[in-house]
């Protein structure tokens, strides 16, 4: 099989990765900024300060940007811990089993199911049964538990990676098994952890079909988190396939891109100063 | 002894706190379940599986086609977005200057947040008028969805593959480059087999993210009931059909679309374990060896 | 620090299961809300809008979710007023009762460019039942025809597949079903864009959002227009729905009041809707 020798399939594989990533980097740069182009001139500040009017053809997102950051604040502080600490236990505390195993598949499989069966149940379960009403309640809810398979996989994926001489040594000097798990195997996986939490961050501002059905798609204000409201894309969805306007659809996109980009950053820098109280 | 007995104390509350989590995943798997799997008796398996005529008005629910345009366009959006995707992260982890990394790492991930919506949109305004125009047929078509469903999976394989090649022990890199190889040798024989969990579970959330995507396949896939017989014809993907048609759905038909979600969590789990088989094959794992 | 953070997150986690749980069931702000079809939700927005204006203290919340949540939630109280783009059916009903709050019609667009101005009924049925196939067979260019519909369910769909596809050959009703080859589309912008980019296409919306940029087809001789489908001369078109259970409480009665009232059908018209009769 050896036709050609390893210093030229060293340089074609190269060349051909490195192609590849600039494929990749060129056309989500391509998509950013088609949105931004197109969008950027209508954001005015008129725009993120008022409320819609005349079903979002005039006016601008300020309720509905809040209504966002409400949804998804609320969906990844409760999704957050309670993954982590379900990878934790699984990888760390329960013992090895079929049962594990079986959860970790369940959670694969769930990952894949369409938000939309998610919004369903949320509707039923959270909406109707626990009478929480269309709400930013039952919308965070129902994203956390959307994320929460992302969150597990990912942080258990990070957790496993942590060599195994780290924890041997750990223990070596003493420590207890919770000493261990937070002061040695977490830090050494914070960055895929937060890998997986920015990711689903992602997911959950981006929803559209499991909001619309469970926190709803009232242009309000949401006071408190028993009210409706409605998110970003909803609205980018809504203004766009209804054909009611095309350039706040756009300007609602890039203000959804400049969010994201603020979370993300956010995030990042959170991380940075985890990272940086290791030592 | 306080000390074996706090431990025990956190063990619980940990356990607490996951078997919440995993209940509340338990209680949305049995509600598909049960929701839907009266009616496929009712229909008559095979009958659902493999009949192609979907009139949920007249009382005729078949899904054939809908399995094959899920399939067809899950396998196209992991081939495109599979590939790049780990051939990104490669290059992130290997060629690319620390520093050049640093910026792109959060960019790419920044670029899993835009909405599927936005990527879908996107798809409508400038890939189905490019394929109408140059390649042929109407445009919505299985290529534009696997187009852009790869394209949206990209920032989830690479940045989930990354991190799993970042993981593998600098000392298997160094000792394989120490013993000659040359650094495609290196990452091929030595990086992605030791990091070949990460990189499977980058791929399954990857497929999960694409065949679990509904709103955008909605707008570039087409949605006809027909079979498709070529990457130009349009296909309705299971996904599609439950979210096109949810929100009006009454009795039979909203059970049947319930059905359908429960195929479409046998098929992910069908996926998922050729995908685990593919992995454990070969001994690969690297810490908990 | 880790132990902290850690400890912090999971006091937030709890707290929040705690609330959910001891508030969940806690009775809303005496709001009216109106859940249901994605079609009727632009224009209802509109009307709670001016209501809103006009009463500044009276407060009316719009969702979307589809006229079968709607239905669902004014069903469990959820919502006071549920809104349908289709006819109740049967067991439906028995429970809800409906109230036409306006008239929309069905217009059948094509491209721009196409020569096509006019069209039967009978020849609309057999190109969406996949019998007719190139638009030179109804008198236009040499071209394939694409078909594009609306999905299953849908009230758009419902009222074209009533009042088009059912066919009395021989003397028999039968419904023709629509060719599976159709392409299908999720709401009548999707529609647009895509009849407004394609020569072959053919498709039908909702009347009111046509707007200037795509051709509507005569149908049976009578070109669609509101006042066309008020007197009752155009042959396509289907009621929009608000839907209560029971007896609406005052302040539903009072949203409704609005909206059947001159003001509110002005509203309706401005935006290309009918007058409900």
């Amino acid at each position: 099989m050896r036709i050609v020798s390893p210093a030229v399939s060293q340089r074609i594989a190269v060349s051909l990765l490195w192609s590849m990533a600039a494929l990749t980097m060129g056309i989500l740069v391509f998509i950013v900024a088609y949105v931004l182009w197109h969008g950027l001139p209508h954001v005015t500040w008129g725009f993120l300060s008022q409320s819609p009017r005349s079903m979002g053809r005039e006016g601008g997102v300020f309720p509905i940007i809040i209504g966002t950051l409400w949804v998804t604040g609320l969906a990844i502080m409760i999704a957050a811990p309670v993954g982590l600490i379900t990878a934790m236990y699984l990888t760390e505390y329960a013992r090895q089993s079929r049962l594990t195993n079986v959860i970790r598949f369940g959670a694969d499989c769930l990952a894949g199911i369409p938000s939309i069966i998610f919004g369903l149940f949320g509707f039923v379960f959270f909406v109707i049964t626990l009478g929480m009403g269309l709400s930013v309640l039952s919308g965070a809810l129902t994203l956390s538990l959307m994320v929460l398979p992302t969150i597990i996989r990912t942080s258990e994926e990070a957790i496993r990676a942590v060599p195994r001489a780290y924890r041997d040594a750990s223990y070596g000097l003493g420590a207890t098994r919770w000493q261990m798990v937070t002061k040695v195997v977490l830090r050494s996986a914070m960055p895929g952890i937060c890998t997986g939490i920015v990711l689903s961050i992602g997911r959950s501002i981006g929803e559209t079909a499991a909001i619309m059905l469970t926190a709803g798609s009232a242009l309000g204000f949401p006071k408190t988190v028993f009210d409706s409201c409605r998110t970003l894309s909803l609205h980018f969805y809504i203004l766009s396939r209804e054909g009611i306007s095309m350039a706040n659809a756009y300007a609602t996109a890039s203000v959804l891109i400049v969010v994201i980009f603020g979370i993300n950053l956010l995030a990042y820098w959170a991380m940075k100063r985890f990272v940086a109280g290791k030592r | 002894m306080k000390q074996a007995a706090k431990d025990k104390c956190i063990s619980l509350t940990l356990m607490a706190v996951a078997m919440s989590g995993i209940s509340g995943l338990a209680l949305i798997t049995g509600f598909i379940f049960r929701e839907g799997l009266p009616i496929m008796m009712k229909v008559g398996l095979g009958k659902f599986l493999l009949s192609s005529n979907w009139y949920p008005q007249e009382g005729e629910f078949g899904i054939f086609p809908m399995i094959v345009g899920s399939v067809a366009v899950t396998v196209g959006a992991m081939l495109i977005g599979g590939t790049l995707g780990l051939g990104c992260a490669i290059v992130l982890a290997q060629f690319c200057p620390p520093r050049l990394v640093s910026l792109l790492k959060p960019g790419i991930e920044l670029l899993a947040g835009i909405p599927s919506v936005v990527y879908g949109f996107i798809g409508v305004v400038i890939l189905v008028p490019f394929i109408r125009d140059y390649i042929g047929g109407p445009g919505l078509s299985v290529l534009a969805a696997s187009v852009v469903l790869g394209v949206m999976v990209l920032p989830t394989v690479t940045s989930i593959s990354f991190d799993a090649l970042r993981a593998v022990p600098r000392t298997y890199r160094e000792g394989s480059i120490a013993l000659g190889a040359t650094e495609w040798q290196t990452t091929r024989m030595v990086m992605l087999k030791a990091a070949k969990s990460g990189i499977v579970t980058a791929i399954i959330l990857g497929m999960g993210r694409a065949i679990g995507e509904t709103m955008a396949v909605i707008m570039v896939a087409g949605n006809t009931l027909d079979l498709p017989r070529s990457v130009l014809d349009p296909v309705r993907t299971l996904t599609s059909n439950i979210a096109l048609e949810m929100g009006y759905a009454a009795g039979d038909h909203r059970k049947a679309l319930f059905a359908t979600g429960v195929t479409l969590f046998v098929i992910i789990m069908v996926l998922n374990t050729i995908a685990l088989a593919v992995s454990r094959r070969r001994p690969g794992r690297v810490g908990q060896a | 620090m880790m132990r902290t953070v850690l400890i912090l997150f999971l006091c937030c986690a709890m707290a929040l299961a705690v609330v959910s749980l001891l508030w969940g069931g806690r009775a809303r702000e005496r709001t009216v809300n109106v859940i249901g079809s994605t079609s009727i939700q632009p224009f209802a927005e509109m009307l709670s809008e001016e209501y809103h204006r006009t009463w500044p203290d009276r407060k009316v919340e719009i969702q979307g979710g589809g006229s079968t949540a709607g239905l669902q939630a004014c069903a469990e109280g959820i919502a006071e007023i549920g809104m349908c783009s289709r006819a109740l059916k049967a067991k439906e009903a028995e429970l809800f009762h409906g109230i036409t709050i306006a008239l929309d019609g069905l217009a059948v667009v094509v491209h721009p460019s196409n020569g096509v101005g006019a069209m039967s009924r009978g020849q609309i049925r057999r190109i969406f039942s996949g019998q007719t196939t190139n638009w030179k067979d109804v008198g236009g260019a040499d071209r394939p025809i694409r078909l594009i519909t609306r999905e299953e369910g849908s009230g758009t769909r419902e009222a074209f597949v009533k009042l088009v596809m059912a066919a009395k050959d021989n003397g028999a009703d039968r419904v023709v079903r629509i060719s599976r080859k159709a392409l299908t589309q999720e709401s009548n912008g999707a529609v647009k864009e895509l009849v407004k980019h394609d020569p072959c296409a053919i498709g039908y919306m909702s009347l009111g959002l046509v707007g200037g940029e795509l051709k509507m087809l005569a149908v049976d001789g009578v070109a669609p227009s509101p006042k066309e489908v008020a007197a009752g001369r155009y042959p396509l078109m289907r009621p929009f729905l608000f839907v209560v259970k029971g007896q609406p409480s005052g302040q539903s009665q009072d949203f409704i009041d609005f909206v059947l009232s001159a003001s509110g059908q002005l509203i309706l018209e401005k935006e290309g809707l009918v007058r409900a009769p």
